[in-house]
């Protein structure tokens, strides 16, 4: 298994790279549907079939309103001069994936093998959750009775997009 | 947006009415099956955002449409708080306490708060990605015609 996740997850590396790189944009977004459905396979063969089918109905929908946008706007990717203004941007980010990759490879050290971690801390959830929720299906379990507040916190982050996207888009209230 | 061609529309019209009933058995099952509020929440938008793609956006009245479905969202993520802080209430006076009697693990009926949990997020998640469609589809109608 750990070989199929392997090539699935090189699969969306390369998936993203022609993303990154595609002079058209509407294969750019349909490269980057290929990383959003490899990773439902991942999900199914890590069996979390809950996590599969939120990845797969939110990337139908995110690629469909990604379309729509690219055909009415523009195909073409517009290109900005490389002046200092970029070096820095360019500075910044290279320095912080470097502050990053030093501090994944002190943690790396510390991992136990692919899933090994995964069911240690699943335990404390796992024994008597069925009694103590009520709930056969476990990650309903979680998500609604012990970790309630990120729930709320993610029903939350939608109603602040819905808010955002509101305020930006409402021309009519603008005229008015 | 005009609509697409007869084909696309009698698939639609006999599609999106099980799409949408499948949407909520996904929810009302969310503490038996896998699945959830989430889950279940997009697939109803997702039925909706077939219909408005394949008919068009004179077919549906599009602006009465978004106002009512900011106003389910708002109310759903509300009774979602209230259903939240009824646990500090009754109970045991803990917030996210799931207070009401569990039954027999397995039924329908059963898991105290958890499946109105399930379904008022569930509300909340189809009516707030309905709504950003709709908002993108209405300016485009309004702005870049």
């Amino acid at each position: 298994m750990e070989l199929a996740i392997s090539i699935i997850t090189g699969f969306m590396i390369l998936g993203a790279l022609y993303a990154i790189h595609a002079r058209d944009l509407l294969s750019a977004v349909i490269a980057g549907g290929i990383v959003g459905y490899s990773l439902v396979i991942c999900f199914l063969l890590l069996r979390a079939p809950d996590l599969a089918i939120v990845q797969i109905v939110v990337e139908t929908i995110t690629l469909i309103i990604m379309v729509a946008v690219v055909l009415d706007s523009s195909r073409v990717e517009a290109y900005g001069k490389f002046d200092s203004r970029a070096w820095v941007t360019a500075g910044t980010a290279v320095f912080i994936l470097l502050i990053m990759f030093w501090f994944l490879r002190i943690a790396s050290s510390d991992l136990a093998p692919l899933g090994d971690h995964t069911v240690r801390m699943a335990d404390a959830y796992m024994n008597g959750a069925v009694e103590r929720t009520g709930s056969v299906n476990l990650v309903t379990g979680v998500v609604f009775d012990f970790r309630g507040y990120d729930t709320l916190g993610e029903a939350t982050v939608l109603v602040t997009a819905v808010m955002g996207v509101l305020t930006i888009l409402r021309i009519k209230g603008r005229k008015g | 947006m005009n609509g697409m061609t007869v084909i696309v529309k009698k698939t639609t019209q006999l599609i999106a009415g099980i799409i949408f009933l499948y949407g909520i058995y996904i929810i009302l099952h969310g503490h038996l099956t896998p699945g959830g509020g989430f889950a279940g929440g997009v697939i109803l938008a997702g039925a909706f955002i077939l219909l408005i793609l394949a008919f068009g956006s004179d077919f549906l009245h599009l602006v009465r449409e978004e106002r009512g479905s900011t106003l389910y969202e708002n109310l759903a993520i509300l009774i979602v708080l209230f259903l939240a802080l009824s646990g500090l209430v009754a109970g045991a006076g803990i917030f996210f306490d799931n207070w009401l009697p569990h039954g027999t693990p397995g039924e329908l009926v059963s898991a105290g708060l958890l499946p109105l949990y399930n379904i008022f997020v569930g509300i909340e998640v189809a009516a707030s990605i309905l709504t950003i469609f709709l908002a993108l589809v209405i300016f485009k109608e309004e702005v870049l015609k």
